[in-house]
Formats: structure tokens, C-alpha cells, sequence
């Protein structure tokens, strides 16, 4: 059994999903942190079997929305005096900007390159998003 | 709701009007009909930019006839080619630049979306007259007026679609705004390859509760039908030769196939037409694909008079 050091202010980014932890971990841009960071791969889960966990000893900014894209079943936990204050259960943003491309080439975002490309979830049981202006289906499974 | 609720709005896709706004539009299409006389003035001093990125005669037509004809003028482009997207400009400057000179623009664009990016960046009302395969509100303006027209009412009704339904976007369209009304039924009849998609039938049907079911073959349904929508099957759309022989002459309507047609059935196609409706169907009294073409330059009046606040 690892064990790892309790956190004093900052976050815990807990049931990512195994393997996709790297994923989060890059995403956030913590292979440049100043401050600890702990990324534990295949910890055991009575849930989930194997799961990814990353700890973070500092107070960071978190777009949960991206987070919630990549992974929606992942908790961040914030922990204040070495305690949990918060918990979230992410879930699929009901609408993203930037962050999923449309890749309709009859779609006018195609052209018309200043057009931020905006999604908005039309089946949170298969994660399914559409494009504002085409109505293109895209996967989250593709901006995974 | 006032007819004034409409001025200065968009139409991108015929569900930005509520079913009350809609009924309102058709309430002053109506009258325009009744006594277009009346209307000769109502956009007098009025310009309309007609911005055709992609080249239409019947729509284009269809909406200058309508700006005219309530006294209005109109000014723009029919082919980009004489645009200055050609040289290199994007649409939003385009748009900013023609809602300077204009009281409202109506675009038809190669590009899906396109029309609701034009009303993001227009302080003119922005009507989309087709952007790619996506949507064509005022034909589904036109088809709801027609039938209403020919039958009364759009509720109750058992409508069925004919053809090209997997690219045709005038049946996407209409089928949505059927849904909207109670009791319709619908009947979509295409070869597999050509089937309705599936964000109609699923997300739209069979959310709202509208029963539908698909054919193959036309003279086996078309004795249920109160309304037939008729739209062209192309050869190139097929997978293989077969396929085509086997099923091509199934979607051309003719005289022997309106003789199975209920007597007060009524025919309609958005034009148009090369081969799929016989001619010698053209004197059939149900055929009303011409009247609802002229229908087309009603509602087109009576929406560019609500918009532009003169009705």
C-alpha cells in the first residue's frame, strides 16, 4: 500500500477514470508546478475498480467544465486545514467554447475562421454535443 | 401578442417563431391575400438586401417579388462571384457593412450556420433563405400556409413526405414544424439510402409524441395520405445501379398513382421540379405545387412587413 501525505490547503482530483489521469494531469499543466503534486495511477476503488488520483497541495483555478468534458464522473475535492470543505461531482457542461471542434466542412465555422466554435450538449446519456451553428453531432469520446 | 413582437427580429430556423407568432404571420398573410391592394405602400422607403452567396432563382425572385410588391425596393447580389466575399471578406464585415445600407437582409449561403452568424453581427433583421443542407424557414412558412390554406388547418392531418428525405432540407424542416401541431401523422417514403435522419425521426418525433412510419414504395401508402410532399430522387445518390432500377419509378408521381389518391389529397413540392411529378398531373386539381409557390410571395410579404414594423 503507497501512502501518500496529507494535503494542507489545495486540491484533490479523485474517480478519474484509470488511464485517464495523465490526461487531466497535462491538461492542467502540472509537469510545470512549483508546488506538490501527487498523481497516483491504479489505486484501488470499491466503485470503479482501478482509478486515477491527482492531489495538488495548493489552491489552483479549475475550469470544471473542461474537467467535466474529459471525465464526467470525476470528484474534486477541496481541502482547507487538511480537511474536505467541498465536494464536486462533475457532469457534462451544458455548453463549451474552444474546447470541442466542429468538423463539419459544410459548417460556416469552417470558413469563417473567428467563429469560436461553441457545443451544446444534446444527450448527457451519450455525451453527445452539437454545434450551435450546424447542429454537427460531435462524441466527448473525440475531445477525449 | 402583437404583430409589432416580430419587428426587428431574425428568422434563421422556423422554430424562432412560437406557434402563436407563426399563426399571427399567416393571419397577415391572409389578409394580404384577401386584399394585397392594401399592402402596395406598406414598405414604402424600405430597402431589402437580397445576398445570394449561392445562386437561387425562385427564392431570390420570390422575395424581391414580395419587397416590391409592398412598395418597397430592393438591392444586393445573386451569385458570389460579384460579392466581396470573393475578394477575400469575411461575413460578419460583409453583413455590418450591408445592414448600413438596408431596413433588413435576406441571405442564402453555402454555409450551414452561416444565417445565424449573420444575426449575430446585424442590427437589421437577418431572414435566411437557405444556409447549405441545414434550413429554409420561409419554405416551411410556405408549406404551412399552403396546407393550411388548402386544407384548413395543419392538425389532424396524415402527411407524407416523398423522395430525397435524407438531404432534403424542406422536409427536415417541415416535419419539425408539423410536430409542433397536434394529431399529425407522418409517412416517409424513400429508398433506405434516402431515409429521414435520425435526429428527425428520434430527437424530434419521438420526443414530441408524433407518430411516423417509414415506406418504400409510395403506391402502397398513398391512399392514407391528406397532404403529399413530393421532392426529387437523384440517381447519384444511390449506392448501386439496382437499387435505382428497382425503385425509381416508385417516387415519380403520375396518374395512375393519384387515382389511389384520396379526392381531396393535395400535392405539394418546394420547386424546382425535373421529373418527379409527371406533367400530365399538373391539371389534377390537387396538384397545388404553383399555388403554394405563389403562397411563398404571400408569406414572404407578410413576414418582411412584420419585421421591418410596417404591418
Amino acid at each position: 500500500m503507497l501512502n501518500i501525505a496529507k494535503i494542507k490547503n489545495g486540491i484533490v482530483i479523485d474517480h478519474i477514470k484509470a488511464g485517464q489521469g495523465m490526461r487531466v494531469f497535462n491538461w492542467l499543466g502540472l509537469d510545470k508546478a512549483p508546488y506538490t503534486v501527487a498523481f497516483v495511477v491504479n489505486a484501488g476503488s470499491k466503485h470503479m475498480g482501478r482509478k486515477d488520483i491527482i492531489k495538488i497541495d495548493n489552491e489552483i483555478a479549475i475550469d470544471l467544465t473542461i474537467l467535466g468534458l474529459i471525465d464526467p464522473n470525476i470528484t474534486v475535492n477541496v481541502i482547507q486545514d487538511e480537511r474536505i470543505t467541498e465536494k464536486i461531482r462533475l457532469r457534462l457542461p451544458e455548453r463549451v467554447e474552444g474546447v470541442l471542434v466542429c468538423k463539419n466542412p459544410r459548417c460556416v465555422t469552417a470558413t469563417e475562421k473567428y467563429v469560436p466554435h461553441i457545443f451544446h450538449l444534446t444527450d448527457e446519456t451519450n455525451g453527445i454535443y452539437s454545434c450551435e451553428y450546424c447542429d454537427e453531432p460531435r462524441n466527448t469520446e473525440d475531445f477525449r | 401578442m402583437s404583430e409589432g413582437k416580430l419587428a426587428g427580429r431574425h428568422l434563421v430556423e422556423p422554430r424562432d417563431f412560437s406557434v402563436g407568432e407563426m399563426e399571427i404571420l399567416f393571419a397577415l398573410a391572409e389578409r394580404i391575400i384577401a386584399n394585397p391592394g392594401d399592402w402596395k405602400d406598406a414598405c414604402r422607403s424600405k430597402v431589402l438586401a437580397t445576398l445570394f452567396f449561392e445562386p437561387s432563382t425562385r427564392t431570390r425572385l420570390s422575395f424581391e417579388a414580395a419587397m416590391l410588391r409592398l412598395g418597397g425596393a430592393c438591392l444586393g447580389f445573386a451569385e458570389p462571384g460579384s460579392s466581396s466575399a470573393a475578394k477575400g471578406e469575411s461575413l460578419a464585415d460583409t453583413i455590418r457593412t450591408v445592414a448600413c445600407y438596408s431596413d433588413a437582409i435576406v441571405m442564402r449561403n453555402p454555409k450551414e450556420g452561416a444565417a445565424l452568424l449573420a444575426s449575430r453581427f446585424s442590427d437589421v433583421p437577418v431572414i435566411n433563405a437557405g444556409d447549405g443542407g441545414h434550413h429554409h424557414p420561409t419554405q416551411t412558412l410556405t408549406d404551412l400556409l399552403t396546407i393550411r390554406s388548402l386544407k384548413g388547418s395543419y392538425s389532424g392531418l396524415t402527411v407524407g413526405f416523398c423522395g430525397d428525405l435524407k438531404f432534403g432540407r424542406t422536409v427536415h424542416s417541415l416535419a419539425k414544424g408539423l410536430a409542433r401541431y397536434p394529431g399529425n401523422k407522418l409517412v416517409f417514403i424513400s429508398p433506405k439510402e434516402l431515409q429521414v435522419p435520425e435526429y428527425i425521426t428520434h430527437n424530434v418525433l419521438a420526443k414530441e409524441g408524433i407518430e411516423y412510419r417509414e415506406a418504400e414504395r409510395l403506391e402502397r401508402v398513398i391512399g392514407d395520405l391528406d397532404v403529399l410532399y413530393m421532392t426529387r430522387v437523384q440517381k447519384e445518390r444511390f449506392f448501386n445501379e439496382e437499387d435505382y432500377v428497382r425503385l425509381k419509378d416508385s417516387y415519380i408521381l403520375d396518374t395512375a398513382k393519384m387515382k389511389l389518391a384520396k379526392k381531396d389529397m393535395i400535392v405539394l413540392h418546394p420547386l424546382p421540379r425535373v421529373n418527379e411529378i409527371h406533367m400530365e398531373v399538373d391539371s389534377d386539381p390537387r396538384a397545388a405545387y404553383f399555388r403554394q409557390a405563389k403562397m411563398g410571395m404571400y408569406v414572404r410579404m407578410a413576414l418582411l412587413a412584420s419585421l421591418m414594423g410596417a404591418a
